[in-house]
């Protein structure tokens, strides 16, 4: 059993979901889509600056180193050029030009030493005692021979601790003589150090076998990762190349790299990403937050807003079936108000009949003699016609009955025949003394609709009393056909009255929207049954031609389950 | 009551429900009226073709005649004969409409014998 009246309660729970999903969708998608623009476009700009920067700086320290390690070897050159072999062989005199450097030059230069072209250090200034060192098999001396100036790698050398050596040739009675410096790693490795990129950004300087010329702040891997893709291809001179890729740790890293030294030694930084893009991840948080902060508001508002919107829709619509209610009862009884008086006629002459029937046997009881044999049977005749009569007005008042109960919504397979039977019973006076002939072509395996039986009434015994209504006193036919059509039930109702006017038939189902004199019609008969007809899910057309009649025809959807009806069975709500 | 004596009064009584006309027309006779029972309009105006009338009754609402039909077909046979209403649809302006047609008088089923009788009576002694 189900009721068409009021909506179900999932009906207003999907309404106030949808209602939701509606607004927040509409309301948040642009929020996103414009905070994640703004936040790409924010990160490119980002990141191009971060790269610049990072560029610039690498730029700027090897400019710097290249210029650092030029000086030292300029300075080496003067004293070899401004000075002839004698003078440096004397030790003092190099400790003299030592020390002058040392103070110039704040301690970079360790040492200084003059080597013959036989590898051996003829004269030496310095912390160590390497006066007669043989250099022959180093390999920075095979190196230093080979040009007229030289600036070698790191190496720890004959002291075990890293240094670099700055050598300057000089020709002097036929032999080749070097005079080299060793430079303070410390000092040269400071250079480097002071590279500092945010938190966790460093940088080192690396020869072309990927040997630490500087010692880097954390240990560093260069043999797998991003390093070795990169010092494993040729790097452009003038640039820097920057890579981003996950570390080990599966970290996001920076890594950038540039040539000095005339591409001898590589300068290299690294930095984590997260700590290079240390604002534009705070800018995402703060973006992230608004749009979940504002987020939380904007559905927290529609939940209330929805649920206090769908609310006063179920209120509304509550208000709504309880005048549409009291709309089809207002139409009912009207429907009764045109039957009531051919149905008091139809009453009235039974009653007229037991009235003189008892009158009669009255008549027979007041004769003075004894009662006769025919008297009695005469007696017995008017006792059994009172009780006809009886059974006849019982017959009315239950077909006054059936439809002057309250309506009930409640939908039931309803058999339409039995109901059409129903209804020109009630009609049948009526129509008689309108000179209107009422027929049927019925369907008789016609299945079932599933309606309320008393409303469906309703909508037939209207638009039968309209069609009576609609034929003139020269008299007419009213037929009601019902069939199964395309699996669905139609029922028409037919006259052949005066018909409807063009411009009615639009109007027609209109609320209020009457033709009959003021005071006849109500205006809402149709109108509540185009309602009910609605409701069932089915539908109400009329056709008419002037002076010919009209025809209403209503369709409903059988029921899914539907057998034919029996014939004859008791209409269920009947009773 | 004049006209119980010599000559009985002859009474039309019309009417469709054939139980009812039955148990009248006996009721009548019984009271030394002269009933003719029909149950048409139709049979009613040939009935007075054939012979004449004092008093007609008749049912207002019928299947192939309207009430109001036969009273105007009766009064223009024999504007004398008096035609009194009686009728189970108990409206006034059918009533109205009748008395303005010639009736006598107009009464509502159910009604007692003794009103009718009253009518008939009245209605010759104008």
């Amino acid at each position: 059993m189900q009721t068409a009246r009021v909506r179900p309660a999932t009906y207003y729970r999907s309404l106030t979901r949808n209602l939701v999903l509606f607004v927040v969708v509409i309301s948040l998608l642009p929020l996103f889509l414009t905070g994640a623009i703004i936040l790409y476009q924010f990160k490119q700009a980002y990141q191009t600056k971060v790269e610049e920067n990072l560029e610039v700086l690498l730029n700027k320290h090897r400019r710097t180193i290249d210029a650092f390690l030029v000086d030292r070897l300029a300075d080496i050159r003067v004293l070899a050029r401004s000075y002839t072999v004698p003078e440096l062989e004397n030790p003092a005199f190099l400790k003299a030009k030592l020390s002058l450097l040392r103070e110039e030059y704040n301690g970079v230069y360790v040492d200084l030493g003059l080597v013959d072209d036989k590898g051996a250090q003829v004269a030496y200034a310095g912390p160590y005692n390497l006066t007669g060192a043989n250099y022959s098999t180093a390999q920075w001396f095979k190196q230093a021979t080979g040009s007229e100036h030289f600036v070698s790698n790191v190496f720890a050398g004959l002291r075990g601790s890293p240094h670099f050596i700055v050598a300057a040739k000089k020709r002097y009675q036929g032999r080749d003589w070097l005079l080299k410096a060793t430079i303070d790693f410390e000092s040269f490795n400071a250079l480097v150090e002071n590279i500092r990129m945010g938190e966790t950004g460093f940088a080192f300087i690396l020869n072309r076998q990927s040997e630490f010329q500087t010692k880097p702040r954390q240990e560093v891997i260069l043999a797998s990762g991003a390093w070795r893709e990169i010092l494993h291809q040729p790097l452009d001179p003038g640039k820097v190349t920057i890579v981003e890729r996950p570390d080990s740790l599966d970290q996001d890293m920076i890594y950038a790299a540039a040539p000095l030294k005339k591409g001898q030694w590589i300068i290299c930084a690294q930095q984590e990403v997260s700590d290079a893009f240390v604002h534009l991840v705070q800018a995402q948080r703060a973006a992230i937050a608004i749009f979940v902060l504002g987020g939380l508001a904007i559905v927290v508002a529609t939940l209330i807003l929805a649920r206090r919107l769908v609310r006063r829709i179920a209120e509304a619509d509550e208000q709504k079936e309880t005048m549409n209610e009291k709309m089809i009862e207002a139409g009912r009884l009207a429907s009764i108000g045109e039957l009531a008086a051919g149905i008091a006629h139809e009453i009235n002459n039974p009653v007229a009949i037991m009235v003189e029937e008892a009158g009669w046997i009255e008549d027979l009881m007041s004769d003075e003699g004894p009662m006769s044999e025919e008297t009695l049977a005469e007696i017995q005749r008017a006792v059994q016609q009172i009780q006809e009569q009886g059974d006849r007005c019982k017959q009315i008042t239950h077909k006054l009955l059936s439809f002057a109960r309250k309506t009930d919504p409640t939908i039931k397979p309803v058999d339409i025949n039995n109901l059409v039977a129903e209804v020109l019973g009630l009609v049948g006076q009526k129509s008689r003394y309108a000179g209107v002939k009422l027929t049927t072509t019925l369907d008789k395996d016609l299945p079932r609709v599933a309606a309320s039986p008393s409303e469906l009434q309703q909508v037939l015994l209207n638009l039968v009393n309209n069609a009576v209504d609609a034929i003139s006193s020269e008299g007419g036919t009213v037929k009601v056909t019902t069939s199964l059509e395309n699996g669905a039930v139609r029922m028409s109702v037919s006259d052949t009255g005066i018909g409807i006017a063009d411009a009615n038939l639009a109007r027609i189902f209109d609320p209020f929207y009457t033709t009959k004199p003021v005071g006849q019609g109500t205006g809402l008969g149709l109108s509540i049954c185009y309602g009910i007809i609605n409701k069932l899910g089915g539908e109400i057309k009329v056709t008419s031609a002037k002076g010919k009649g009209s025809t209403f025809t209503v369709i409903l959807p059988a029921r899914q389950d539907s057998a034919p009806a029996p014939t004859g069975a008791p209409q269920a709500g009947q009773g | 009551m004049s006209g119980q004596g010599a000559e009985r009064l002859k009474v039309l009584l019309v009417d469709d429900e054939l139980g009812y006309l039955e148990v009248l027309q006996k009721r009548m006779s019984k009271r030394n009226l002269e009933v003719t029972p029909v149950s048409s309009g139709t049979e009613a105006v040939r009935q007075a073709r054939e012979q004449r009338f004092d008093v007609a009754v008749v049912d207002l609402k019928m299947e192939d005649m309207d009430g109001i039909e036969v009273l105007k077909v009766l009064k223009m046979m024999d504007p004398k004969m008096a035609v009194i209403i009686l009728t189970g649809h108990g409206s006034e302006q059918a009533a109205r409409e009748g008395m303005a047609l010639g009736a006598f008088d107009y009464l509502t089923k159910p009604c007692e014998l003794s009103d009718l009788l009253t009518r008939i009576y009245a209605s010759q002694e104008r």
